[in-house]
């Protein structure tokens, strides 16, 4: 049996190969392998998506076919909701918190932890673990550290002599509360990221840098972070897709309160199409931060690769 | 600055920041410890008594080790149908080349772009109309098909770095291409299907808005619905919630020791390859 790369198969007749193709088990193996695959993912992944742009045109409650069809409302209901300005405004304040605040925290972090001696390990352990907490067990955890009557900010309150503070209850303290949280959370993640990226970093480019009187400070700025470039747009992906789909987290702290000043996209859908069988309307919401995924995505992979080319 | 003021400063930080990562947990972990009353006074420290009395009430109700359970089947279901069906799939695309393979594989890769939370409302009118709702499917079958799409293309990579001599020395033994995935191909991968099996478990122990929409039955409540709802009845007994917030992340921190070393590689691994 010879394979199908010897040059007198490729000679041969399209009949022919397609024959020993079918010989060669490869068919068989194609047919049973591939489509439970194929069949989950449009099923759950793909049909479900294109449903939602569907259902976004019409007037629906769940129940019976969609046939209400109402063109654009969905969107200029959306569009005209104080809600959804707000919900945006903060996944927007979640985007920049990660990018701003969060990355830089980790990648300091890991400068500090990237050698493998047992504490740094210890370390990076303690760093990762919110991490793989679930979020409404954060969530929940953190509502109490929150809490006016029984909460650690009310002790500290308290022993300032002053008058507890409601946080998660406080139009101006709550959603900073809420994405204290969520860098408590996940700077681990991109932490672990660069350290990733930071221990496959030549060893004999940091002596030569040393060597040449760069300080550790310098060593880290121009030698180490420029060499992990790419980690760094890896994390800063994941940072931008995950605040758009932040919803676990809110629920336990806030449930998009108070007046609605905390709801991100997700949490907006959830309580204005799913939990009230707007489906029509929630869809709409969807389809919006579907659009907003697939263009921040590809917007961001463009603007990296042209900064990888100057 | 010298080397030692800089380590020192450097071990500062570390311990500030790690007293504030830690610090929540513990004080939850205390927390399930004291009475409401003590709670109040000292939110933070150690608790005065070790008082099992909280632990052992929430070990007794039934339904903490109802949610575990369920949580438990549905996350090894995941893990079970995402290994088997997307190492076949990456098999495929690895082993066997045909016309359209790199659509259908490109396909296949769409979903590492898709929020999940886009398709939750038709996803919901989905599993209604398929009859699932309230059974363990309506969970699993979702969850994995949004994992597949990762899953493929850590195995595909894996795939690609087996020895090619092997598969044609096994060929001309005989040996069938389905033969050769279920007795070579799966056996020597163990590195990736554990890395991929455990984070697909975590992900699915986690998971919370899926089976908050199509789940309504308690007792097919996951932990994180179990957890919510006890929240429901327990209000500001907040020492009751944070015994049982304890006792569900206790599992979690324990499995993770365990198998930090998968953790870390299927969730940063990934990344940095692809």
């Amino acid at each position: 049996m010879s394979t199908l790369t010897r040059p007198d198969v490729q000679r041969r007749s399209n009949a022919d190969r397609l024959r020993q193709w079918l010989a060669s088990g490869k068919f068989t193996a194609v047919l049973i392998l591939l489509p439970p695959a194929l069949i989950l993912f449009s099923l759950f992944v793909i049909l479900p998506l294109a449903d939602a742009v569907y259902y976004s045109g019409f007037s629906w409650n769940g129940y019976g076919a969609p046939t209400d069809f109402v063109g654009t409302q969905n969107y200029e209901r959306l569009l005209d909701h104080s809600v959804f300005h707000t919900a945006l405004g903060n996944t927007a304040k979640l985007i920049l918190v990660s990018l701003i605040i969060q990355m830089p925290l980790a990648l300091g972090l890991a400068l500090m932890v990237y050698r493998k001696t047992p504490t740094n390990t210890l370390f990076r352990l303690v760093f990762f673990l919110p991490y793989i907490l679930a979020e409404v067990a954060a969530g929940l955890i953190w509502s109490f550290v929150f809490d006016g009557d029984y909460g650690i900010t009310a002790m500290m309150f308290q022993s300032l002599g002053q008058e507890s503070v409601y946080v998660l209850a406080d139009r101006q303290w709550a959603f900073p509360a809420i994405m204290t949280v969520i860098v408590w959370k996940y700077f681990g993640f991109h932490m672990m990221i660069y350290i990733a990226a930071l221990q496959s970093v030549p060893k004999d480019l940091i002596e030569a840098a040393k060597l040449e009187g760069a300080k550790p400070r310098q060593v880290a700025l121009f030698v180490q972070v420029p060499l992990i470039k790419h980690a760094i747009v890896v994390s800063g992906f994941f940072a931008i897709i995950g605040s758009l789909q932040i919803f676990d987290i809110i629920i336990p702290l806030t449930n998009g309160g108070p007046s609605n000043s905390t709801h991100t996209i997700v949490t907006y859908l959830y309580t204005f199409g799913l939990s009230r069988l707007n489906i029509g309307f929630g869809s709409a919401a969807a389809v919006v931060l579907f659009v907003l995924a697939i263009g921040i995505a590809m917007f961001y992979q463009r603007a990296t690769k042209q900064g990888e080319r100057t | 600055m010298t080397t030692t003021t800089r380590n020192t400063l450097r071990v500062i930080v570390l311990i500030l920041v790690a007293s504030l990562v830690i610090g929540p947990l513990l004080a939850s972990f205390f927390g399930g410890f004291k009475s409401n009353a003590e709670l109040r006074t000292n939110p933070l420290w150690l608790p005065a008594s070790w008082n099992l009395e909280n632990y052992i009430e929430i070990f007794l109700d039934g339904s903490f080790w109802r949610y575990m359970g369920n949580s438990f089947l549905i996350s090894s279901m995941t893990v079970l149908l995402t290994l088997v069906v997307g190492a076949a799939a990456a098999y495929v695309f690895s082993q066997i080349r045909f016309f359209g393979s790199k659509m259908i594989l490109s396909y296949l890769l769409l979903g590492l772009m898709f929020p999940f939370a886009a398709a939750i409302l038709p996803l919901f009118i989905k599993v209604r109309d398929l009859g699932l709702l309230d059974t363990y499917w309506a969970v699993i079958l979702p969850q994995t098909a949004f994992g597949l799409s990762l899953a493929i293309l850590l195995f595909k990579a894996f795939f690609d770095q087996l020895p090619k001599e092997l598969f044609e020395a096994a060929y001309v033994d005989g040996c069938s291409y389905l033969r050769f995935f279920w007795s070579f191909t799966l056996p020597l991968s163990t590195p990736i299907l554990a890395t991929v099996g455990v984070f697909v478990f975590v992900q699915s122990w986690n998971n919370f808005l899926l089976p908050l929409v199509v789940l309504n039955d308690r007792d097919i409540y996951t932990w994180p619905l179990g957890m919510m709802q006890f929240q429901g009845e327990y209000l500001t007994q907040w020492n009751m919630i944070l015994a049982f917030v304890t006792l569900t992340i206790l599992p979690a921190v324990i499995f993770f020791l365990a198998a930090q070393k998968y953790i870390v590689a299927g969730l940063t691994g990934g990344s940095v390859k692809g």
